[in-house]
């Protein structure tokens, strides 16, 4: 049987890594330099305030937005992981989080927006966003430890890579869903393309929206165990840590503190979508 | 000269419109383009001119391309070609910045779903045109007022559209189609999804409006007898075009085509009245969930024996009766849906008067018109019946006052009689029957 020639796409890949990293080294350095500033801000803005000042504002804004009995919890699951001894690494987690939110919806929603009102951007962003969501974690895990070394940075993207995919879906899905006659209607009294975006499509789509940063905060929650891996640092650092060294007690609380934060920040996020939905109504 | 100028119109829908727009012009018939190529011929070759000041009615069946040509006025759809000039100004050539100018300022439209925005208040939705021309705030909503009060909604300017009734909703979107004081209106189907009694009311009031403030509308209807009430001018769409174009007088003395003559049959047939022409708003009724005690007071308010019960999405559950009330206070129930009975008599809405005098007789309360949804949408008390028995059919109901025939009214007992042998079509769509059983 004649040998069936080998395509070497891993070398192949392999060269262009290279190239990209020698030719546009200032590339992967601004971006790293970036986000490490970003992340940085976060993460002192969250260490900033004394836990219990920290716990009170969070029991506050809970119970604003649903009830004091999650109000109650908020206090108590707080205070155990504050008690427990691993407040500043849920923080550092919290901020991980917090960033790789806002990076995403800042990309995904202009994205989204624009997948809404073109077929083409649409039809071209579908199969980025399934190739995103669909390539196991460790694919660009390694990438992105290459291009930007050990660290939170690398996480941070890997996260991203990720997290967008819903963010830009459920955009996209949201403006799409808006009453037709309705958008006719703003057309109709000569509103311009923008004027219609942002008065009518985009409120009309918020509940919509706020699905995916829901989803997006899930999505980055998930990752944090994987980002500990490279050295992100926070719980999944704490959680890897307890792994390898078979540390059971240590693994145990920080993931319970994962599944806390996951907690909270899905019923904080929720209750924002509930409002937007409300106001559709 | 025309306020609205429309000529050899077409909107072609599909892969390959020009392709499907060349076959229609060589006279290929509609049906042939759309199953060959899959180009569907929503308007074609549509021409007509509306006077300033005058109600131009478009009237069809559903899907004979009246809203594609309706949006065709204001460019919301691109013709595929024709053109359209308003105050002889050539709309097609506009360019986008023009273009929104002149649906800002000189062209409104009001749409059959309402099309409210949701998440705004009836009066910014209402001012919603004028801040699009950049009106200042206070003159805005000082104008966005002056409109709901034409309407009759003075007072709700701070709710939002979900608090309103459906016609209540239609009331604000026809605000805030008159806030931007355009000269043409144009209507698609804006009563259409009102139930008959309120749609008879935005009809008057539509009238009375118009004699006031003299638009050029564009009215697009499936209904005969709202073409007839309100039009100046009808024009009868079918599969795409425009087979008569005359006012309501002609189109009933001389049918252009079979299709129109089919069409008037139908006339004929509502001129007959049926429950929904002649029922009227029931005085009172009572919530489903309310208890014994609310309901005996409502009723003692209301000074009545019997009411009809209501769930809340006007469904009706039952009736009941004063005494029954009082015992079921008496001996603790808690809501009235328990206590309902159903020995009274319903009809169809568009069941013939003739068939209702057995049941009047039969039963103490009135009768309750119910729409297939199974609402309540009117009763009909004795005395209605025997007014519309005895009086001329035009004192009995307003939806046929536009209708004059060509021999004039008609008589009561005559189109009653002859009801009987018209089959009974449903609710407010009867005309989609029209070439079905006519
Ligand atoms: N945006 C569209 N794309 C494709 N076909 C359409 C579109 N809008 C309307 N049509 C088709 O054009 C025909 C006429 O529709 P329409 O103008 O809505 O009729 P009507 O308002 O009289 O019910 C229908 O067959 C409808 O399916
Ligand atoms: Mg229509």
């Amino acid at each position: 049987m004649p040998e069936l020639p080998r395509v070497p796409l891993g070398r192949w890949i392999d060269s262009f890594v290279d190239l990209l990293r020698d030719n546009l080294p200032w590339l992967f350095t601004g971006i790293r330099t970036f986000f490490a500033t970003l992340l940085d801000a976060v993460e002192w803005l969250v260490h900033w305030p004394h836990p219990l000042v920290f716990i009170v504002l969070a029991a506050v804004l809970v119970f604003w937005l649903r009830s004091w009995q999650f109000s109650l919890f908020t206090v108590l699951s707080f205070g155990l992981i504050w008690s427990m001894d691993h407040w500043d690494v849920t923080m550092d987690t919290l901020a991980l989080i917090l960033v790789a939110t806002i990076v995403s919806v800042a990309i995904a929603l202009p994205v989204g927006i624009a997948a809404a009102r073109n077929r083409t951007v649409s039809q071209l962003v579908r199969p980025v966003l399934d190739f995103m969501q669909t390539l196991p974690v460790f694919v660009y895990l390694i990438p992105a430890v290459f291009f930007f070394g050990i660290g939170k940075v690398p996480g941070l993207i890997a996260t991203l890579v990720f997290a967008i995919p819903p963010g830009v879906r459920l955009t996209e899905l949201g403006i799409r869903q808006v009453d037709k006659e309705v958008v006719e209607a703003a057309d109709a009294f000569g509103s311009t393309r923008n004027q219609t975006l942002v008065r009518v499509q985009v409120p009309l789509a918020m509940a919509s929206i706020m699905q995916g940063v829901n989803q997006v905060i899930m999505l980055a929650l998930s990752m944090v165990v994987v980002a500990g891996m490279i050295g992100a640092g926070g719980l999944g650092g704490e959680v890897f840590r307890g792994i390898t060294t078979l540390n059971l007690p240590l693994g145990f609380e920080t993931g319970l503190a994962v599944v806390i934060l996951a907690i909270f920040l899905d019923r904080v996020t929720s209750s924002f979508r509930d409002r937007a939905a409300a106001a559709e109504a | 000269m025309a306020a609205i100028k429309a000529d050899g119109l077409y909107k072609v829908f599909g892969p390959n419109p020009e392709r499907g727009l060349k076959l229609l012009q060589e006279g290929t018939p509609r049906d042939e383009v759309h199953a060959t190529t899959g180009n569907l011929g929503a308007v074609i070759d549509a021409s007509f001119a509306v006077q300033p000041g005058q109600f131009f009615v478009v009237m069809g069946l559903s899907g004979s391309g009246k809203s594609t040509l309706v949006r065709m006025l204001n460019r919301l759809y691109e013709p595929t070609a024709g053109t359209v000039h308003i105050d002889n100004e050539d709309v097609r050539a506009l360019g986008k910045e023009e273009l929104r100018k002149l649906r800002a300022t000189r062209i409104s439209m009001v749409f059959q779903s309402f099309a409210l925005f949701p998440h705004r208040t009836v009066l910014e939705n209402v001012a919603y045109g004028l801040q699009v021309q950049k009106v200042a705030k206070d003159e805005r909503f000082e104008r966005a007022r002056t409109a709901l009060q034409q309407v009759g909604l003075g007072g709700w300017e701070e709710s939002k559209p979900s608090q309103l009734s459906g016609g209540m909703r239609q009331r604000v979107g026809l605000a805030r189609a008159l806030a931007t004081n355009a000269d043409v209106l144009l209507m698609d189907e804006p009563f259409s999804a009102l139930d008959p009694l309120i749609r008879r009311d935005m009809q008057n009031q539509l009238i009375e409006l118009q004699q006031e403030l003299q638009k050029t509308v564009v009215f697009i209807t499936h209904d005969l007898n709202e073409a007839m009430l309100l039009g100046d001018r009808v024009a009868v769409m079918k599969d795409g075009q425009i087979v008569q174009d005359a006012i309501p007088e002609e189109i009933l003395s001389a049918p252009a085509t079979d299709y129109v003559r089919e069409f008037i049959q139908d006339v004929d047939r509502t001129r007959i009245l049926t429950a929904e022409t002649v029922m009227v708003d029931p005085k009172g009724t009572l919530a489903s969930g309310h208890g014994p005690s609310v309901a005996a007071r409502e009723m003692r308010e209301q000074q009545m024996t019997d009411m009809y019960v209501v769930a809340r999405n006007r469904r009706l559950v039952g009736a009941v009766s004063d005494r029954d009330v009082t015992e079921a206070a008496r001996r603790g129930i808690q809501r009235v849906d328990e206590i309902v009975r159903h020995d009274y008599a319903t009809a169809a809405p568009a069941t013939p008067v003739a068939e209702l005098f057995d049941l009047a007789v039969e039963h103490a309360m009135p009768i309750a018109v119910v729409g297939e949804d199974g609402r309540l949408l009117g009763v009909i008390p004795r005395v209605v019946l025997l007014r519309a028995l005895g009086a001329n059919a035009n004192s009995a109901g307003t939806a046929d006052g536009g209708v004059t025939g060509p021999d004039g009214g008609v008589t009561g007992p005559d189109a009653v009689g002859s009801a009987d042998a018209a089959p009974t079509a449903t609710g407010a769509g009867h005309s989609e029957e029209a070439t079905t059983d006519a």
